[in-house]
């Protein structure tokens, strides 16, 4: 049995979001949605993470710490794009500095839709990711 | 060899049932916090989940001596718990207790992190609250009872709290150290504290997590049976008293953890020794003129 289903520590970086997902996520961890009841926890530690979670899309000074988080979160490992921009580059996706989505950087599992994405789209984005790990 | 059959019985059924009462402890903890913060909660078994989660996760140490120091303060442990339930010495379970958490900090100083040294640094400070406390309660033991031996409390008239009130309250407020409540910039409880990422534990992933968590639940169940061994009497009443005592001050640590959950390392430690230097020393001044 995996039981990284029971406990998906999540890690969550902003690469350049506007700010509007990383309230979506931390609205996740509020009594009303409260991510804990599926035993997620909200790391501030890519050592200790299963999950990464990228808003924002990345560019030109994000990708190396983008790729850095990546490198160290030990494996089984996934990462979900939260939100229009970490999905395709979104609104800025042809602004000077923005090289794309974050499957530019790393390899993407999840895409989350939404500008911003729903709290409810999100949690539903890691629990399905999970059944994606063999 | 019947005697040695026993023993072994007993320390082999310790070891097995202390880590799945501690991470039961640890569960339904996570689950009280959760009600006092208005959420749901997650399950009961969420602690077992995520230490066999972090098992099965592929864990590269930076530096492998980090496994070695952990293993030795999870050896620590379970001698001390050992020891405590078989009724030993109070005065050896405290040295092999002390020695345990020198061992995690040593742990957290092998790796170059810079985050894991200042986490090591704050560890030893939270050495520096406890520590004095507990050694002063085992002298306040000897002093009220005539002797170190855990299993002499058994055949108390009164429980030793009747002699040692103040040393007593003493102990209640540093256990919020060690059962990892506070100070926040330290602690290791599964709120959002991420001040110095995770201090100690900053390096550390996957198995030696694992041993860092069920290190914790020794320590948990080293700490309620510190607490019941001062309610404990030679009469039937006092395990009623005892267990009900320590399922309320056990309540109690998580309402104040919930309530203050801002206290710095800093002021953790003046606390302490205010509380240290005055009720200890008063109650030992007490048992000594009475």
């Amino acid at each position: 049995m995996k039981f990284i289903k029971k406990s998906p520590w999540i890690l969550h970086y902003n690469a350049s979001s506007c700010n509007g997902c990383d309230i979506e996520i931390l609205a996740c961890l509020t009594p009303l949605y409260d991510v804990e009841r599926l035993g997620m926890i909200h790391t501030g530690n890519p050592k200790h993470a299963d999950v990464l979670l990228i808003s924002g899309c990345v560019n030109t000074q994000s990708v190396s710490v983008v790729k850095q988080l990546y490198e160290q979160m030990s494996e089984p490992k996934v990462v979900i794009a939260v939100g229009a921009c970490a999905s395709t580059g979104g609104i800025s996706k042809d602004c000077y500095n923005v090289i794309g989505g974050v499957s530019e950087a790393i390899p993407v599992d999840m895409y989350v839709p939404g500008c911003a994405a729903r709290p409810e789209a999100i949690i539903d984005g890691v629990v399905k990711v999970l059944d994606k790990i063999k | 060899m019947n005697d040695f059959m026993s023993a072994a019985l007993q320390i082999l059924a310790v070891i097995i049932i202390v880590p799945i009462a501690g991470g039961l402890i640890s569960g339904i903890d996570r689950k009280i916090s959760a009600k006092m913060q208005g959420r749901k909660g997650p399950p009961i078994l969420q602690p077992f989940y995520d230490v066999l989660k972090l098992l099965q996760k592929d864990s590269k140490t930076v530096n492998p001596t980090t496994r070695y120091f952990l293993v030795l303060s999870l050896i620590f442990n379970m001698f001390n718990v050992v020891l405590f339930f078989m009724g030993a010495e109070l005065l050896l379970c405290i040295f092999a207790f002390t020695i345990s958490c020198v061992f995690f900090s040593l742990a957290g100083y092998s790796s170059r992190s810079p985050y894991s040294f200042i986490g090591a640094e704050r560890e030893l400070v939270q050495i520096i609250c406890y520590v004095p406390m507990i050694i002063l309660l085992a002298f306040g033991y000897y002093q009220a009872v005539g002797s170190f031996s855990i299993s002499y409390a058994f055949q108390l008239d009164a429980p030793a709290v009747t002699r040692l009130p103040l040393l007593f309250i003493g102990l209640l407020y540093v256990i919020t150290i060690k059962l990892r409540k506070s100070p926040f910039d330290i602690s290791m409880s599964h709120h959002a504290h991420q001040e110095i990422v995770r201090g100690v534990t900053t390096e550390m992933e996957g198995s030696c997590l694992a041993i860092v968590e069920v290190s914790h639940w020794f320590e948990t169940v080293f700490t309620i049976r510190l607490l019941f061994l001062f309610l404990i009497y030679g009469q039937p009443l006092g395990w009623v008293i005892g267990i009900g005592a320590c399922l309320i001050i056990y309540f109690l640590e998580i309402l104040v953890d919930n309530a203050t959950a801002r206290i710095k390392y800093r002021s953790a430690l003046r606390a302490t020794w205010i509380v240290v230097l005055v009720l200890g020393f008063a109650n030992l001044a007490f048992l000594s003129l009475f």
